[in-house]
């Protein structure tokens, strides 16, 4: 069971409010060149069937809410991963009245990745990071999902 | 055939048609240039579906998604112990609405949207069948598929049309690009995924077996266009699955109402035309 989680993380990319660099760069990893597919990872649109969520950009107040909801309907065991500078902590916009901050504002974060943008490698090792943590997750079992809630 | 032999064949079924969904998303890969996951990359999907939590909008979705994979074996039996054609064509159609029903019980709209496609892929591709039910009725005097085997030569020296015919609809009911409607397994964010929205954990996991065992019924019935001697009825069934993994790399989606237009227009016209001349 352990071995087909860590050989199957479904990917969920979520665009909170990036410039794009980190989306295309994420996008890049399903590309001939990297190809995370090889490692069964594939980018799926749909939160009930993903393992691993990819936040990219900021969070302000219009997708706060998106984020949370996409958030608690992924299944347990489940894995957030902040792609980018912004999405970790807020990157050069962190002063802006409009936002809240990275990612953990809003939900729990479990792998950050900085770098604006970061290159496809470190987005690789996110996920493989994500994987490491998923594997953890679904041994302790689906206790772990009380803290969905707490902002 | 022997009981026996058609346990076996329900039991091995969803193997093989995870290894075939394997070898499609390898032979996919390759394709694009890609190194591509392990052959066996499907079993690691499904066992991994069935270790994460399983949520359910209603009890109804549950049963429909139960009777999916029920129906769907049931239709493999029919095929295996080469029972009445029309009773397998109708088994199939019940496991296929199964399917949809399971998406319209769901309140998501892009279930409902992908369960509608998924109506239309059955009502564009199920006539073809019933055709191919017909034609094995003017071939051998019965609708009992077994009557195949007694007949001394292929079906497909005599309806190569209604062979074309079929494997226009492979095309729909495998939902592979021109026509992969219903799901959206490649441009996954559409429809978000379709039918398939609402399904979790180990349902999900349910849902993708009985698309296996229908893989692996839908290449019976290419196989039984050579039955004799077996083994090029395999290589038939084994030449058009490549042949439809290559059609769904070099096509891009269509338009419904396209489908439902080709499907009529050719699989009906071929038939047809394949059956008078057949008759006359």
């Amino acid at each position: 069971m352990n071995l087909s989680r860590a050989r199957s993380p479904w990917v969920l990319h979520y665009d909170a409010s990036s410039c794009n660099g980190c989306d295309i760069e994420t996008v890049a990893c399903m590309t001939p060149l990297y190809d995370i597919e090889r490692f069964g990872a594939i980018s799926i649109g749909c939160p009930k069937h993903a393992d691993i969520l990819l936040v990219t950009g900021t969070i302000n107040h219009k997708s706060l809410r998106v984020l949370r909801n996409i958030y608690e309907q992924m299944t347990e065991p489940k894995v957030v991963a902040a792609i980018g500078i912004c999405a970790t902590s807020g990157g050069v916009f962190h002063q802006s009245y409009n936002l809240l901050g990275g990612v953990d504002k809003a939900i729990p974060v479990d792998v950050y990745i900085s770098g604006c943008p970061p290159r496809p490698e470190a987005i690789i090792d996110a996920i493989v990071m994500g994987v490491e943590k998923l594997k953890k997750k679904g041994k302790e079992g689906l206790a772990g999902s009380a803290e969905a809630s707490s902002g | 055939m022997s009981f026996a032999f058609s346990v076996a064949g329900i039991l091995a079924a969803p193997f093989l048609g995870g290894l075939l969904a394997g070898l499609d998303r390898k032979i996919t890969a390759r394709l694009q240039g890609r190194k591509g996951p392990p052959i066996i990359q499907p079993f690691y999907d499904v066992i991994k579906l069935f270790g994460k939590e399983s949520t359910y909008t209603n009890r109804h979705q549950v049963f429909y998604i139960y009777a999916y994979l029920l129906w769907m074996a049931m239709a493999l039996l029919l095929l295996l112990t080469l029972q009445d054609f029309l009773v397998f064509v109708f088994a199939l159609t019940f496991a296929e609405i199964s399917l949809a029903l399971a998406g319209f019980s769901t309140r998501s709209p892009y279930s409902h949207i992908g369960s509608n496609r998924e109506i239309l892929q059955i009502l564009a591709s199920e006539p073809v069948l019933v055709f191919l039910a017909f034609a094995l009725y003017l071939a051998s005097g019965s609708f009992m598929a077994g009557g195949l085997f007694l007949l001394g030569e292929p079906l497909l020296r005599n309806f190569p049309l209604i062979f074309a015919a079929v494997l226009l609809i492979l095309t729909i009911k495998m939902r592979k690009s021109p026509f992969d409607l219903s799901s959206s397994a490649h441009a996954h964010q559409e429809i978000v995924r379709g039918v398939t929205t609402e399904f979790s954990g180990r349902y999900l996991a349910l849902s993708e077996i009985a698309h296996w065992v229908e893989l692996v019924i839908i290449l019976f019935v290419v196989f039984l266009f050579w039955v004799d001697p077996w083994w090029v009825g395999i290589l038939l069934a084994l030449a058009a699955y490549l042949a439809e993994i290559v059609i769904d790399n070099i096509f891009a989606r269509l338009k419904i109402s396209w489908m439902v237009a080709t499907a009529w227009g050719w699989g009906f016209g071929l038939s047809l035309l394949n059956i008078l001349y057949f008759t006359m």
